[in-house]
């Protein structure tokens, strides 16, 4: 690689031109710019978090608290119920995406609307329409000769709002990945079992069940990590109400440290779900390949 | 084909159909819901219903014209979304363009050592680091500013357009370097002449995707930005929320000027928009 000395006119590399360009510091230079934003706003401000919530007294005040209580309640059922239903429903829909009719390709692009539209408008939509006045469901309620519903007023039917509106909003998204695992999969494995005479049950257990599995888990994995720091949806669909009762760990840490000033609090809050989320991530890391 | 063939065939056909109506009642109605209360007028506003009696664009002609106390900064707002959108979309292609070199093409030593802290920024939950950041912003004396916003988002969006890139820089063919070598350029001149006019495609995509994170991002906008003149679009939005008597046509007129550049820009870029997870993924099974 290194030129040499023998032919006459070259000289031998300095030292410091060799060693730009060796391959380790040429590699460093490119990526410095995302090693240095990595660096100073991930590595940095989790260094931070970490060491303010050492603090013994802050979870000695959050588990005291009864508003925690109720948001690790609420988060479990966002993160264990919210996701895991969205996935199965996703796994069924990508299979019906999978015909080949024409108009199932239709079907497929306006199915697509709701991961594209951002989320506030989607939530301000479902706001008004779980309005219980002039929200669209209690008016056919009250059509129907049904009491109205205070939905977004009482705990149960608001966490279940945030709940249906992220299955609304985030369930496309799931839906294209897994329609593309099947994809991905040789058409032969169907062909053969079609000679066995395999029925559709069949084909999903033996064939498409255990390649999609991989995936399947990788995105749990990835679903339920993005979802235990959503703070969006719950934010702006209940904003913690009624009473600071639907709150989940992103929206509580937001409340205890910018409503309440207890910036201590706050990342302690967060850092009740680090041990599960860098377990999440470490499974990732070993899963999956970049 | 045999006649119980065909007949099982539209037997299918038809459960689909039924199973596309529900499919798409569900998709689309919470759109259309907000499409309708943009076009309703305010009186009507307190009688629900399934369609619009007198459409009106009275709310799109307030928004447009700044024409209400709701909707005074309209533009400033869209403007800085704009603007805090471009940049992040310029940078993170920068900055991915530069990494997605170096990983896939110069396998240097510690190029696991970038992909995992890669994967683990674009696993982290952004809101788990916001509140740090927001401190270490303020220690700089940068909240209010577009550049700790534009900050944020190059970083939570550069994993994901590294990721993409460099997919798509490990199928080009080696022939690249031995070009660069033959013409006796350097890795800078390689870089610059050869690989990035190759990889054109996949970095208008993953601008865009850099462009929606931050046109759609709300929690940092929220505690990054203040008053009313600075703030984005989505935080202007959500402040609507605070006032008792909101007028709710309006804001889903707004809301409707907001969807339309991501609902236009995803449905150009679907397919780089979901390629670089799948691939990841499978690569792994």
């Amino acid at each position: 690689m290194s030129p040499t000395t023998r032919d006459g006119g070259r000289r031998a590399p300095s030292r410091v031109a060799r060693l730009f360009r060796s391959r380790t510091t040429q590699g460093f230079l490119f990526t410095a710019p995302l090693l240095a934003l990595f660096a100073a706003f991930v590595i940095y401000p989790m260094a931070f978090g970490v060491w303010y919530a050492l603090d013994a007294d802050s979870y000695r005040a959050l588990f005291s608290d009864p508003t925690f209580r109720q948001t690790v309640v609420n988060t479990l059922w966002y993160v264990g119920f919210a996701v895991n239903v969205k996935l199965v429903l996703a796994l069924l829909l990508s299979g019906i995406l999978d015909f080949q009719f024409a108009w199932i390709r239709v079907l497929a692009a306006l199915f697509l609307i709701p991961w594209a539209v951002p989320a506030l408008p989607g939530i301000l939509s479902f706001r008004w329409m779980l309005n219980s006045q002039w929200g669209i469901f209690n008016h056919l309620l009250g059509k129907f000769g049904f009491a109205s519903v205070p939905w977004l007023a009482q705990h149960d039917t608001a966490l279940g709002a945030v709940i249906v509106f992220h299955i609304w909003k985030y369930l496309p998204f799931w839906t294209i990945i897994f329609l593309a695992g099947r994809r991905a999969i040789p058409i032969e494995l169907y062909e053969a079992t079609a000679i066995d005479g395999a029925s559709a049950l069949q084909n999903f257990r033996h064939v498409t069940f255990p390649l999609l599995r991989n995936l399947y888990l990788i995105c749990t994995l990835l679903s339920m990590v993005f979802t235990l720091g959503d703070f969006t949806v719950p934010w702006l669909l209940t904003g913690g109400a009624p009473g600071d009762s639907t709150h989940v760990l992103a929206t509580l840490a937001y409340r205890y440290t910018f409503q309440m000033g207890r910036l201590e609090w706050g990342l302690a809050t967060f850092a009740v779900a680090l041990p599960v989320t860098l377990g999440f991530i470490g499974l990732l890391l070993r899963w999956v390949k970049i | 084909m045999s006649a119980p063939g065909r007949r099982k065939r539209r037997g299918l056909q038809v459960g689909l159909s039924l199973l596309a109506i529900v499919i798409l009642g569900w998709t689309l109605f919470p759109v259309y819901y907000m499409l309708l209360l943009s076009f309703t007028p305010t009186d009507d506003l307190f009688q629900p219903g399934f369609y619009v009696e007198h459409p009106t664009v009275r709310s799109y002609t307030y928004t447009m014209g700044a024409d209400n106390p709701f909707v005074r900064y309209f533009w400033h707002q869209i403007g800085n979304s704009l603007v805090v959108a471009l940049w992040a979309m310029a940078l993170v292609a920068a900055v991915a363009a530069l990494g997605s070199f170096a990983m896939a093409r110069l396998h240097f030593r510690f190029r696991r050592f970038v992909s995992g802290l890669t994967l683990f920024t674009y696993v982290i939950p952004s809101s788990f680091l916001a509140i740090p950041f927001f401190k270490m912003m303020a220690d700089y004396d940068l909240i209010d500013t577009k550049l700790s916003l534009i900050l944020a988002m190059v970083t939570f969006a550069a994993p994901y357009a590294l990721w993409v890139l460099s997919d798509y820089a490990r199928s080009l063919p080696p022939e690249i370097e031995e070009a660069g070598a033959i013409d006796g350029a350097g890795t800078i001149a390689t870089f610059l002449h050869l690989y990035l006019p190759l990889i054109r495609p996949p970095l208008i995509a993953i601008g865009t995707y850099a462009f929606l994170y931050a046109w759609n991002e709300y929690l940092y906008a929220l505690l990054l930005l203040t008053g009313e003149p600075r703030v984005t679009l989505p935080v202007a939005m959500s402040n609507f929320l605070t006032t008792d008597n909101a007028p709710w046509n309006l804001l889903m007129a707004v809301s409707t000027v907001y969807a339309i550049p991501p609902v236009v820009l995803y449905y150009c870029f679907k397919r780089y928009l979901v390629s670089g997870l799948v691939s990841g993924a499978v690569a792994g099974t």
